[in-house]
């Protein structure tokens, strides 16, 4: 949806896609069809015209092209509406499950460590945490970056649903790594190259959230997150390497490529919760992917007819 | 439940629970936002939309 508020007597403007004309009609500039005025809003016409209008009545040439239908369908919001509806629960229920199982293998199943004792189980969340702060971060790159490249809003409406959920898992990977510290190193916190870059991921997580909620419109602020985001993601593969690159107290890879050295029963633990934690992130991800749209899209027809 | 009973009178007992806590507190309370979010919405009125429009409304008066 490309929302411009065109004061009387302005020029034309052209946001995103469509041309404005500011008066009563604008042009979807990929496929020239004309969409429609909705109405006025504080004495000033707001022109409301989508581009996925044009998709949803298959005018759109460039993206209706016979081949690329089924790839394209679901990047209008109000195909992707309805479906991320659908698949909510398919993530939700699952996410219970695996997280009451990895709980009772966790605590239940896994024997005491001979060295770190019954402390070490905060492991079994702290890991898949630790894991899923920087995979969404990667994520959330990933969708800024194609919303950005090819003016896709549902991909960074994705980006800006992903970010939240980031941050409340690299949060709780610090909170629960500085509760493992205290026992194990003794200290709750040490300025060491694994922990400083994980707030750094932190601070990039906030830095996108406060950056995009501090512009007012959406496009822009889309545009403003997606080069963040993919400016910081220089600091994943640093965290994730600085163990080997760095002395650090932090402990290097359990689980590598050649090696597996957890006991069945532990790895079993972390390995459900990493899974619950997925399940979990995606379905948060689609309830407030659905939320944005409901937001940005107020005015579309479709969304009224989807929600009534 | 002698295990439970045996994590309470564990040394690290306060930091497993402490962590497991701090945990499902955190995901349960976006869980709770979100709920709230979704309240908003249906009541057809979105705190930050309506911030938006205040603030654009104030800058095209200003433009006249």
């Amino acid at each position: 949806m490309f929302r411009s508020y065109s004061p009387p007597g302005q020029p034309a403007r052209r946001c995103g896609y469509l041309w404005n004309s500011g008066i009563d009609f604008s042009l979807c500039l990929q496929c020239r069809s004309q969409t429609k005025v909705y109405g006025t809003r504080y004495g000033i016409k707001v022109v409301t015209a989508t581009h996925s209008d044009a998709l949803d009545q298959r005018k759109c040439g460039n993206f209706m092209s016979k081949n690329r239908i089924n790839l394209y369908k679901y990047a209008a919001p109000a195909n992707f509406y309805p479906l991320a509806g659908k698949l909510i629960p398919l993530f939700a229920v699952p996410s219970a499950i695996l997280f009451i199982l990895g709980m009772y293998v966790g605590f239940f199943v896994a024997p005491t460590d001979a060295v770190q004792g019954e402390s070490y189980r905060i492991l079994f969340i702290h890991v898949p945490a630790a894991w899923m702060g920087m995979f969404l971060y990667v994520l959330m790159a990933i969708y800024a970056g194609v919303g950005w490249a090819f003016n896709a809003r549902l991909a960074s409406m994705m980006a800006t649903a992903i970010s939240p959920t980031g941050a409340i898992f690299t949060f709780i990977s610090l909170v629960t790594g500085s509760l493992w510290g205290r026992p194990a190193w003794g200290v709750w916190w040490v300025w060491d190259a694994r922990l400083t870059s994980t707030l750094i991921l932190l601070f990039l997580y906030i830095g996108f959230i406060s950056l995009q909620s501090s512009i007012d419109d959406a496009r822009r602020a889309d545009r403003a997150g997606a080069v963040l985001a993919l400016v910081g993601v220089i600091n994943v593969p640093i965290i994730y390497f600085s163990v080997q690159w760095w002395n650090s107290l932090h402990q290097g890879a359990t689980i590598t490529k050649n090696s597996f050295k957890m006991a069945p029963s532990m790895a079993a633990a972390m390995l459900i919760l990493l899974g619950a934690c997925w399940l979990y992130s995606i379905a948060v991800v689609l309830v407030r992917v659905r939320y944005i749209i409901r937001e940005r899209e107020q005015e579309a027809p479709w969304l009224a007819e989807a929600t009534a | 439940m002698g295990l439970i009973r045996y994590f309470a009178t564990d040394k690290y007992a306060v930091y497993i629970w402490g962590s497991y806590g701090v945990t499902f507190l955190l995901l349960g309370a976006e869980v709770l936002m979100l709920l709230k979010r979704k309240r908003n919405l249906t009541r057809g009125h979105s705190p930050k939309l309506e911030s938006r429009d205040n603030r654009l409304e104030t800058s095209f008066q200003e433009i006249r």
